[in-house]
Parts: C-alpha cells; sequence; structure tokens
C-alpha cells in the first residue's frame, strides 16, 4: 500500500488584517478590498524557515534516518542558485545519502511534486519522500496580491506500510497561462488582468481537472467526502464547486480569510486541514491551480486515528497574534527600508567554509553528547564539560532542535540591531542536558517569565545583502500548542 | 616551589588621561600623556624602561594590532613590547606580564599601558564585532549586546532570591548613584554628574531590567604603570606602592555548558579566593581597604560583592543599602567613580584602576581620599556571565 504516511502543516504567528493593510495603501485604489485576516511571516521567517517547520510537525515521532527524499516546493526560495531542498534537509538532520530536489516557478508545484514522491515511491525508487510546500509570496504595496497572499507551509511524507490515505490516482492539465510571472529580475510579481485571471484560467482550469480525473477513474463528484482546490477568488471558489456539481459541505474551507493565498503551500494546506477531521474510508479530491492544474483522488484509512497529535493547520490557526502595524509589516517583507542605525550595518562576512564545516552544527542544531558520560553539549565539544568526566575525543552527534527546554534567564535588548526590536534572548536549559544562549522569537518581553517551557524553531539569524547570504539557525520560541 | 607575586614589584609611577569622548585626540595623543606622566611620576627616564606591554582589547577602532602603536607613539628604542589582549581584562594583563618581567629578573624597569579609542566606531556601546567570539560563533550565538547579556544576570538573580524587579532595579540603581557621586568628584572622570536613583530607576530601557545608567560610560582613554623590581623601590619614590597579587581566571566551559547558575560569576570567584591566598589575606570583607571592580552594569557589581566574598551570597542588596560600599563607608567602592562614571576604555581600565589604588594608597586622592588604606584591590570581567576572564589585583604599602 502507498500513500501518505503522515501530515504536518505551519501557520506563522502573525496574522495582518486586511483592513489594516488596505487602510494603508487602498488609497491607491488599484485593489479591490478583500475580506478576513491573512498569516504573515515574522522578520526571521521566509519559505525556507517554513517548511522546515512543517517538516518537523510532519516528522513527529517518525525516525528521521528512514526518509529517503526531500522534495521543496515554492515560488520563494531565497535562492535562486543554491538547493532549497538541501537546506531543509540539513536543518531537519536528514541522512546525506538522499535525494533532494526544487520544485518551482509555478504556484501547482506543491502538488507536483507530492506526485512525483507518490510516483518515486511507487517505482521503487525510494520508501520514504517528504514533501514540503512554502511560499512566501510578497505584493507590491497596493497590489491584490498584497492583500490575497498569505504565508504558510505544509509537508506531506509518502511512503508505504502505514498508510493513512492512499493514493488512488491523479490527472493533470498544463497551460502556458501567463496569469502572473515574475523574471529574474522582478522582486514582485507582474499581473494581467484580473478579471482575464479569475474568468479564462481559475474558473476553468480547476473545474477541467477535477472533470478529467473524474470521468478517468469513473467517479462521482459525490463519491467525495472533501473536495479541495485554492481559493484566489472567494466568490469563484464557491461557483466552481457549484458548477461540479457538489454540495459546499463536499468543499474544504478555503482558508482565504484565515491564511491567504499560499501559492505552492495552499492545497496542500487544505489537504492537511482536512486529513485532520477525516474519518477511514473518506474520498479526497485535491486539485491545484497555476500554470494548469494537478488532481489527486485519496482514500483514508483506518490509520489515519495514529496520525492526530500534529499542530498542522488546526492548532497553528488558533495560535495567532495580530499585527496592526502596516509599517511593521512592510518592513518585515523589505518593502520599507528603515534605519536600524550604525551598529546594524556592520554585518560580518559569512565564511561559507566554516558553514559546511559545521552544518549540523549550525543548521541542524545538533552538538555533542559525551560518550562516556552522556553529558550533552551545545556547541558541539571535543572535550566534555562535566568537570567529574573530561572525556576527549568520545562526542557523537546529539540534535537540540528537537528538545524541549526551558527558560533560565533572558533579556530584551534594545541595543542589539533588530527589525523587532528589543531583541530578545535567553538562556535555554534542554531536558536530558545542555544549554545555550538563543534568540527568542514570536514572543513578547512582557509575557516571559524564568523557567517558562520553550522549543525551538529554525529562522533566518541574518541576511547580508552585500553579500548575498541568508544566515539561518535555531531560535527559541514558546510552544504554540 | 612558586610562592607568588607578592612584594616582588612595586609600582614607581603612573598616569591616566582623562576619560571621555576624546573626539579631537588621536589613540598615539593619549598614549604619550598617559606614559609621560608614569614616567616623570617615577623620576625615570625613557631610556630606563627594559621592555613595554601594551593593552588593546578593540584594535580595529582607532589603533591596530601589536605593541608598535605603544611603542612608536612613545619612540621607544628598540625595546622588547607586546601587546597583550584579554577582553576587559587586558589592562590588568598589560600589568601583569610587566610585573611578571620584572619579577624574574629579567628586567628592573619596565613600562605597562592600556588604550582604548572607543568612540570613533559611529554608534553608542562597544564596537559590533561579528566575528569577536569567532566566525563559528557567530553564526549561532544569539544578537547579543554586553548590556544584554549582564541583564541576565540580573533577570536571574532577581528571581532566584526572590527580589520583585521594581525592587531590584532599585537596589541597582543605589550602586550606579553612589558611583556617579564618587566620579563627580573626580576631574579625569567621564561622566561627572551626580544622578538620583529615581532617575535611574526611570531612564530609558536598554536591556530589560536594565537602563541607561545601569551602564557604564563607553570612552577613549590611556593609563600606564612603570613597574620595578621591589628592592630597588626605594631609590625612585619614599611612597612605591608594591603588588600584592596578580590573578587571572578564564572560563573553562563548565559554566556556559554545564551548570552555571548566572546568579555569580565563576571566574572571580576564583581568581578572588587565589588573590586573597596569594596576598596574605584572610577576611576579604574586613582587610580589603577600597576597591575598584568591574562595573560595566550595576548588576556585574552587585555580583561582584560576592563573589569577592565582600557579601554573603544573596545578601549584597542588605550592605548596598546600609552604605557599606560608599566613600564614607566600610569598604568603600569604586571611589573615582568606577567604569559607571570614570568611563571605560576597555584596554586602559584595569590601569586606571590601579591608578586610583596607587593614588589613595599614596594619600594623593583629594576629596576623595580615603582614611589610612592599606590594601586595595582592583577586579576586571571580560565576556559575558557564563564565558569570561576576570582578573584580581592586590596593591598595598
Amino acid at each position: 500500500m502507498i500513500g501518505i504516511t503522515s501530515y504536518g502543516a505551519y501557520i506563522p504567528l502573525l496574522r495582518i488584517n486586511r483592513k489594516t493593510i488596505s487602510s494603508a495603501t487602498g488609497w491607491l485604489g488599484s485593489a479591490s478590498a478583500l475580506p478576513g485576516e491573512k498569516a504573515i511571516a515574522n522578520y526571521d521567517e521566509d519559505s525556507l524557515t517554513m517548511a522546515v517547520a512543517a517538516a518537523a510537525d510532519c516528522l513527529k515521532g517518525i525516525e528521521r534516518e528512514k526518509v529517503d527524499e526531500l522534495y521543496f516546493a515554492t515560488t520563494t526560495s531565497p535562492y535562486k542558485e543554491r538547493q532549497g531542498a538541501g537546506i531543509v534537509a540539513t536543518a531537519l538532520d536528514l541522512r546525506s545519502d538522499i535525494r533532494a530536489a526544487d520544485f518551482c516557478n509555478s504556484i501547482k508545484a506543491g502538488t507536483t511534486a507530492l506526485l512525483s514522491g507518490f510516483d518515486t515511491v511507487k517505482a521503487g525508487s525510494a520508501k520514504s519522500v517528504i514533501v514540503c510546500a512554502s511560499d512566501c509570496r510578497v505584493g507590491k504595496a497596493g497590489s491584490n496580491q498584497e492583500q490575497s497572499c498569505g504565508d504558510g507551509s505544509a509537508a506531506i511524507l509518502v511512503g508505504e506500510g502505514s498508510v493513512i490515505a492512499t493514493i488512488e490516482g491523479s490527472y493533470s492539465v498544463s497551460y502556458d497561462f501567463v496569469d502572473y510571472w515574475r523574471t529574474e529580475a522582478d522582486r514582485f510579481d507582474r499581473a494581467w488582468e484580473d478579471r482575464w485571471i479569475r474568468d479564462i484560467g481559475y474558473s476553468r482550469f480547476i473545474p477541467e481537472v477535477i472533470s478529467g480525473l473524474l470521468k478517468k477513474y469513473k467517479l462521482n463528484i459525490k463519491d467525495f467526502s472533501k473536495v479541495i482546490y485554492p481559493s484566489l477568488y472567494p466568490r469563484e471558489h464557491a461557483a466552481i464547486g457549484k458548477k461540479l456539481g457538489a454540495e459546499p459541505s463536499q468543499i474544504q474551507e478555503q482558508l482565504f480569510t484565515t491564511v491567504g493565498d499560499t501559492g505552492t503551500a495552499y492545497p496542500l494546506m487544505m489537504l492537511v486541514a482536512a486529513l485532520e477531521e477525516a474519518k477511514p474510508g473518506d474520498k479526497i479530491l485535491v486539485a491545484s491551480y497555476g500554470n494548469g492544474s494537478d488532481a489527486l483522488f485519496l482514500q483514508v484509512t483506518a490509520e489515519i486515528e495514529k496520525a492526530r497529535d500534529r499542530r498542522g493547520v488546526k492548532k497553528h490557526l488558533a495560535s495567532k497574534k495580530d499585527l496592526t502595524n502596516y509599517e511593521k509589516y512592510a518592513t518585515f517583507r523589505d518593502i520599507l527600508t528603515v534605519d536600524i542605525g550604525r551598529r546594524g550595518e556592520d554585518v560580518g562576512a559569512t565564511q561559507l567554509s566554516t558553514l559546511w564545516r559545521e552544518r549540523r552544527m549550525v543548521l541542524a542544531g545538533c552538538g555533542s553528547k559525551c560518550k562516556r558520560c552522556g553529558t550533552p553539549h551545545y556547541p558541539r565539544q571535543v572535550v566534555c564539560a562535566n568537570p567529574s568526566c573530561g572525556a576527549v575525543n568520545e562526542m557523537e552527534s546529539y540534535r537540540f532542535s528537537d528538545k524541549k527546554g526551558h527558560l533560565f534567564t533572558y533579556t530584551g535588548d534594545s541595543l542589539a540591531p533588530s527589525l523587532s526590536p528589543p531583541a530578545i534572548y535567553g538562556v535555554v536549559v534542554f531536558e536530558g542536558g545542555g544549554r545555550y544562549t538563543f534568540d527568542l522569537t514570536d514572543c513578547d518581553l512582557d509575557s516571559l517569565k524564568v523557567g517558562m517551557p520553550v522549543e525551538m524553531t529554525f529562522r533566518r539569524k541574518y541576511r547580508d545583502m552585500v553579500r548575498g547570504i541568508h544566515g539561518y539557525f535555531w531560535k527559541a520560541t514558546l510552544p504554540r500548542a | 616551589m612558586a610562592d607568588g607575586i607578592r612584594d616582588k614589584v612595586a609600582i614607581i609611577g603612573m598616569g591616566c588621561t582623562t576619560f571621555g569622548e576624546h573626539f579631537d585626540r588621536s589613540a598615539e595623543e593619549l598614549i604619550v600623556e598617559a606614559c609621560m606622566e608614569a614616567i616623570q611620576d617615577a623620576g625615570i627616564d625613557k631610556k630606563d624602561i627594559g621592555a613595554a606591554w601594551s593593552g588593546t582589547c578593540y584594535e580595529e577602532t582607532s589603533i591596530g594590532k601589536s605593541a608598535i602603536t605603544l611603542s612608536v607613539a612613545l619612540k621607544l628604542p628598540f625595546i622588547g613590547s607586546t601587546r597583550v589582549e584579554n577582553w576587559c581584562a587586558t589592562g590588568s594583563e598589560a600589568l601583569r606580564g610587566a610585573s611578571y618581567a620584572v619579577a624574574s629578573g629579567a628586567y628592573d624597569i619596565c613600562l605597562a599601558c592600556g588604550v582604548e579609542k572607543l568612540k570613533d566606531t559611529g554608534y553608542g556601546g562597544l564596537p559590533q564585532n561579528e566575528v569577536q567570539w569567532g566566525t563559528v560563533r557567530r553564526l549561532v550565538d544569539s544578537n547579543q549586546t554586553a548590556p544584554g547579556m549582564f541583564a541576565m544576570l540580573a533577570t536571574r538573580y532577581f528571581s532566584r532570591y526572590g527580589i520583585a524587579p521594581q525592587e531590584g532595579k532599585r537596589m541597582l540603581a543605589m550602586i550606579s548613584a553612589k558611583s556617579h557621586r564618587n566620579g563627580a568628584l573626580n576631574p579625569k572622570a567621564h561622566l561627572r554628574r551626580e544622578v538620583t536613583v529615581e532617575q535611574i530607576v526611570n531612564a530609558p530601557i536598554v536591556a530589560w531590567p536594565l537602563g541607561l545608567f545601569d551602564c557604564c560610560g563607553v570612552s577613549d582613554g590611556s593609563a600606564a604603570a612603570i613597574v620595578c623590581r621591589a628592592d630597588m623601590a626605594k631609590k625612585f619614590r619614599s611612597d612605591p606602592i608594591y603588588v600584592k597579587s596578580l590573578q587571572i581566571a578564564a572560563s573553562s566551559g563548565v559554566e556556559m555548558l554545564y551548570d552555571d547558575d548566572w546568579t555569580h560569576v565563576e571566574t572571580t570567584t576564583y581568581a578572588a579566593a587565589r588573590a586573597y591566598k596569594e596576598a596574605g589575606i584572610k577576611n576579604a570583607r574586613k582587610e580589603i581597604s577600597m576597591a575598584e571592580v568591574h562595573d560595566c552594569f550595576s548588576i556585574t557589581e552587585a555580583v561582584t560583592m560576592e563573589d569577592l566574598q565582600f557579601s554573603p551570597r544573596g545578601k549584597v542588596k542588605e550592605d548596598i543599602e546600609s552604605g557599606f560600599f560608599e566613600l564614607k563607608g566600610e569598604l568603600p567602592v569604586q571611589p573615582d567613580g568606577g567604569l559607571k562614571s570614570f568611563g571605560h576604555p576597555v584596554g586602559a581600565s584595569g590601569l586606571r584602576m590601579v591608578y586610583e589604588m596607587y593614588k589613595q594608597l599614596q594619600g594623593k586622592a583629594g576629596p576623595r581620599q580615603i582614611k589610612n588604606p592599606k590594601f586595595g584591590l582592583t577586579h576586571n570581567l571580560g565576556g559575558v556571565p557564563s564565558v569570561n576572564v576576570a582578573s584580581i589585583i592586590i596593591v598595598g604599602l
């Protein structure tokens, strides 16, 4: 049996009400007012960090050594040349003898990556493939996309054995339909007329792919307990369902007014939300949008009950903080250039040879554990710090990034340059041993107390725009659920 | 069997510039002023100096590597000159190097100089040197500054001893108010203004819970000392000051990696115990007459009082409130204003502290004069509370 063996998702803590955006840029009159709020990456998040978060959620309780391939789908990889999947795989501390691939340049790439993972396992090339889809698309100030695009990610593990949903079939259509485009030199998407995208693209391709799949497998839309497709236009989203003959209860909640259009991640996040509620025997149909569409047909098994402890979409949705300040949002997305002071301009060079040598320590958050006395250390050490041990060269790698800990002491630093001052950091003491000073993120200084439980989250630590470097590391944060 | 440095070395001359924002003075000018004051105070000639030690921490700001800046500034006649650096203990290291050179019998007279030009960075606080802990640590360390790292000492101290934040801030404010009072009496100090506890408590926060007045001045300045073998000291002056102890303790990594409580500093604790043994001091609280300690932040001074055994653990608040460390108290601390008020040009600070002890022991401290001092202690702490180097110097009659 081949199919989905686990799932996970990530939605950033921050949300911005679309009214906050329209009250800041609505005077331009260039975008139509959209309802609800959208999820937004914090200043230290991007599509890579969110992919790691969703993957960590997906791999909860699963041996990471057993993952054979990692696919990363996005249209917002921080690098044009430097594989995103490689960074995600390193951050997850996966084996090095894996195949890693990026699926890019179309917002349907999430479902394409999922289908590729399925085909790979089916072909026997791998036993376990993790597919991460993540996007953090930035609309030009005042544009439709500024209001519609949200940030988020999903991760789906495809494998054999304890499958929670089998992948029964698929159907795809591909068109060079130029609705949105971005060249190598473009910072923001360009778009053709909105009505044309809506009526000739969005409202046609999704019905076409779903009808094609139904016909191919001789199914009826009523056979599905949930039908999933992204919402680029809330009203047309409902109209598509009606056109296909689906009852409103069959249509998966579109996440548009809570998260927004998360690009490659969008259909997969909706799939995760559907799996969270699914019952054994349920049939699910999921379709994407973007230069055509992919449709997949899944059937939920009894194993679904064993995969209920994910944060997924539901718990991440419930845990949120409203960002009421548009200027802060624009700053986080680098739309507004702010003065962070002379001190903030003194960015040191990144020695990539150092990063390579210490990749497990930096990107995977691994320290070392003394084989003689069991003391864990971060950063990795050669000589054991336990005064009654002191063993030399008897260390093994030890992963801290998936360990819980508590906040031993902390501060909020207004001198340290930060896009979200004060810079909060503290000493984290890990369960099982080990301690270090880490930045804290997604929290307010006033809410912190000595002794609070914390966990680790993969974040962008710095950006060196002069040298084109995005530096990543782990920060501490308060558990979301 | 080694028997330490006690009474083997004498300080026969010292010099110190004013500390402050010397936007109009170069490192060279500061070095020359401090060293010429020391040379003239010792009554020697430049050519009498056998070897020189130069202390600078942030060489990237205006000064440059090596001791060449010192030797060229003074036009020293091709003698052995060495630069030392050990974070905020840099100035003390310069004195340590010069003292050991004299004690070994290799030289009769040596020069120790410390200098720092911090005000050429273009911003407040210490230089934002991202690789100051090395290129690896830069990739994993938090977005930290000195006030933030020491603020975490306060967070933990307050939590451990059940002190409410506002109560704790008040305790710390009394430390800074005292240092400002002393510094206001000192013509060479950087920040010569008295401030009230209310002003301190209500000042803008730099790194919670530390506010502006919990942080020391960041300054330019230089200080210097001339040392010689103890047996020849009286040839130069009737009131030489003798080195009783020179101690350094560097972190072992245990604090950061294994089990530091962040309410005290382990290195200071070790260095103090060794220094008292070396100097023959049994009861520091009673026998030490005065101290200049590393009050980079008010909380640092608070925990240092406990690490130096001046106050019992967790009890420094009582001594602060009773005025024990005031200029007229039983154990005056920071009689010259401390880093808080005198300022902190890192490489010069250790020697600046000894300068005050030297003047006090000679009875030349003017309105700040402490009555009949016998032993003066100086203390530096460089780095962050869990990884650092601490120095202790004890000088006496």
